[in-house]
């Protein structure tokens, strides 16, 4: 039987709740697995298996030079087959570490298994690859959401030490730069995206906003271009909203911003790209223009 | 200080891709390419760096790819490299991230670079392995999906995005590598004539076995369009028939018109 090392994380003192869906994929890969965790005693994983421990208060949240070299531990301990992340501002920034450190192959954001590989997407999410590694230990990331939570009992803790040397410093977190706009509890959300193509386009989503008596959302390009405030931004690094009609308005549907609306009721997307992965979450796709189709769609709603 | 900036060129995302004949990635035909979203802020971070310190320090644009990414160089340097990279690579589509790491740290190695900045990842693979290998294969400190960089002495400080939106502050030894998420700066538009002075700087043009590209670590087994799992109805014609037919779906399928909007 294969085995898997599974690599959860903890962040501002908790433990991070998405390590329940590794667990989930060791299942659904068949493999036995254990755990390694940089983290608290009071913050543990719920994990039927041995899990390797270190404590953050001694060695760091993000320290990533010496997250390594502990999971380079656990990974003499265990010998795995494959030592598994999250595809997380954690995961991302460690597993290609601990891949470069083993010289292993790394598949990232895998979204699922099959056809003797690992399935990703790729090309904004319109195109999928199935990924063969080709060494005899593999690192994965996992994107969120993919695989089915797992959760266990107590987990069997086992002590990890390393050098504590480190050339990255964490200094401080800083929370989100909210602005006090909260889109949470909105019935309905027009939002914006890079396809809007021009700053003065946003009245445009702005007056069908209104003509719903709904609220206005963005992606991420749009805020980054300062044409909406960074409080209305909607997606895994923004806000999460679940109103009852959702609509997007030149929002290509990157996999950031659909974790942010996937929660929603009735989908609208206004694209002039059929294939825009915005349809993998959308009821309806009307594939028009926004600067012509707008106007006419905001004034038969007035009327 | 000597700075290296890495960019990869990627197709633009809303055009039609479609499987090669081998099946192992997209058919170029029909698409249109450009500088990856990421590696714009990677340069714009590199090129202010080199504006703050002033003196002697000098910015390297580097790229893999075939002939077609001596345009993205040349935008770099319209920007304010000073100087471009190309390694011209036929194959570098199917490159698996260690390969095209092994080619970045072997023209880098021997070259001091004091800062190296890279994208957080490419729109079209989006491994986001790249820029950490390497650093790893450098030696060099690192931290990726910086939106705030300032660099002082021999440490530079980056603010990493979270999930959420929250950042965590962190410092870096020198020299480093960092991985640029977009929203870092404000990528500059070329000028006319930075872009005629762009076509004056110097090239280097290398082969990846010069500077010793190692075997893929991964093969691709398939490549394939997503095939969407939900139900989208998508709707086209003219737009008084399209209005019409969106706001009698909104009546159906949710109460937003029965409760006053729209009215």
């Amino acid at each position: 039987m294969k085995k898997a090392l599974l690599v959860a994380e903890c962040r501002q003192g908790r433990l991070v709740a998405d390590y329940a869906e590794l667990p989930g994929f060791a299942r659904a890969l068949g493999s036995e697995s254990s755990m390694v965790l940089v983290g608290y005693p009071e913050e543990l994983p719920r994990f039927d298996g041995r899990l390797h421990f270190a404590d953050a208060r001694e060695y760091g949240e993000y320290n990533p030079d010496v997250h390594k070299r502990l999971v380079l531990r656990a990974v003499e301990a265990e010998r795995p087959d494959y030592v598994v992340f999250m595809h997380s501002s954690y995961g991302w920034d460690l597993a290609p570490r601990v891949a470069a450190a083993m010289r292993a192959a790394q598949v990232s954001e895998v979204s699922g298994i099959g056809d003797g590989g690992f399935v990703t997407g790729c090309c904004n999410g319109k195109m999928r690859r199935t990924v063969r590694p080709l060494t005899p230990c593999a690192v994965l990331t996992l994107r969120q959401g993919a695989f089915h939570a797992e959760r266990g009992g107590e987990p069997r803790c086992l002590p990890l030490e390393a050098e504590k040397a480190a050339s990255v410093q964490l200094l401080r977190y800083e929370p989100p730069a909210g602005g006090g706009i909260d889109l949470s509890r909105a019935e309905v959300v027009v939002s914006a995206g890079r396809g809007v193509g021009r700053q003065e386009h946003i009245e445009l989503v702005r007056a069908l906003a209104e003509a719903l008596g709904g609220e206005v959302g963005a992606s991420r390009p749009v805020v980054d271009a300062g044409w909406l405030e960074h409080g209305r931004q909607i997606g895994s690094t923004g806000q999460t909203v679940a109103p009852s009609l959702y609509v997007a308005c030149g929002v290509s549907g990157a996999i950031q911003h659909v974790a942010g609306m996937k929660g929603s009721g009735f989908v609208i997307a206004i694209n002039t790209d059929r294939d825009a992965p915005i349809a993998e979450v959308a009821d309806l796709l009307v594939a028009a223009d926004l600067e012509q189709f707008l106007p006419v769609l905001i004034s038969k709603l007035r009327s | 200080m000597k700075i290296l900036v890495c960019v990869k060129q990627v197709p633009d995302m809303e055009g039609r891709f479609n499987p090669n004949a081998a099946g192992t990635w997209f058919d170029e035909a029909g698409l249109a390419f450009r500088m990856n979203d990421y590696d714009e802020f990677a340069v714009e971070e590199a090129v202010r760096l080199k504006e703050r310190l002033g003196g002697e320090a000098e910015v390297t644009v580097l790229s893999v790819g075939p002939d077609r990414v001596i345009e993205t160089i040349r935008k770099a340097m319209a920007m304010g490299c000073d100087r471009g990279v190309h390694v011209r690579d036929e194959g570098a589509a199917e490159r698996d991230p260690w390969q095209i790491a092994s080619m970045i740290a072997g023209y880098a190695r021997s070259r001091a670079y004091g800062l190296v900045f890279t994208g957080m990842q490419s729109l079209d693979r989006g491994s986001a392995q790249v820029g950490v290998l390497v650093a790893e294969l450098l030696g060099l400190s690192c931290a990726t999906t910086a939106v705030g960089f300032s660099c002082d002495g021999g440490t530079a400080t980056v603010e990493r995005e979270l999930e959420g939106g929250a950042k965590a502050v962190v410092r870096l030894k020198l020299p480093a590598l960092v991985t640029c998420q977009l929203g870092l700066n404000n990528p500059r538009y070329p000028t006319l004539p930075n872009i005629l002075k762009a076509k004056r700087r110097e090239l280097v043009i290398l082969t990846p076995d010069e500077l010793g590209i190692e075997a893929p670590l991964v093969a691709t087994a398939g490549f394939s369009r997503h095939e969407r799992s939900g139900a989208c109805t998508v709707l086209e014609g003219e737009l008084d028939g399209l209005a019409a037919r969106v706001i009698d779906l909104l009546d159906e399928r949710t109460a937003v018109l029965r409760r006053g909007g729209g009215r």
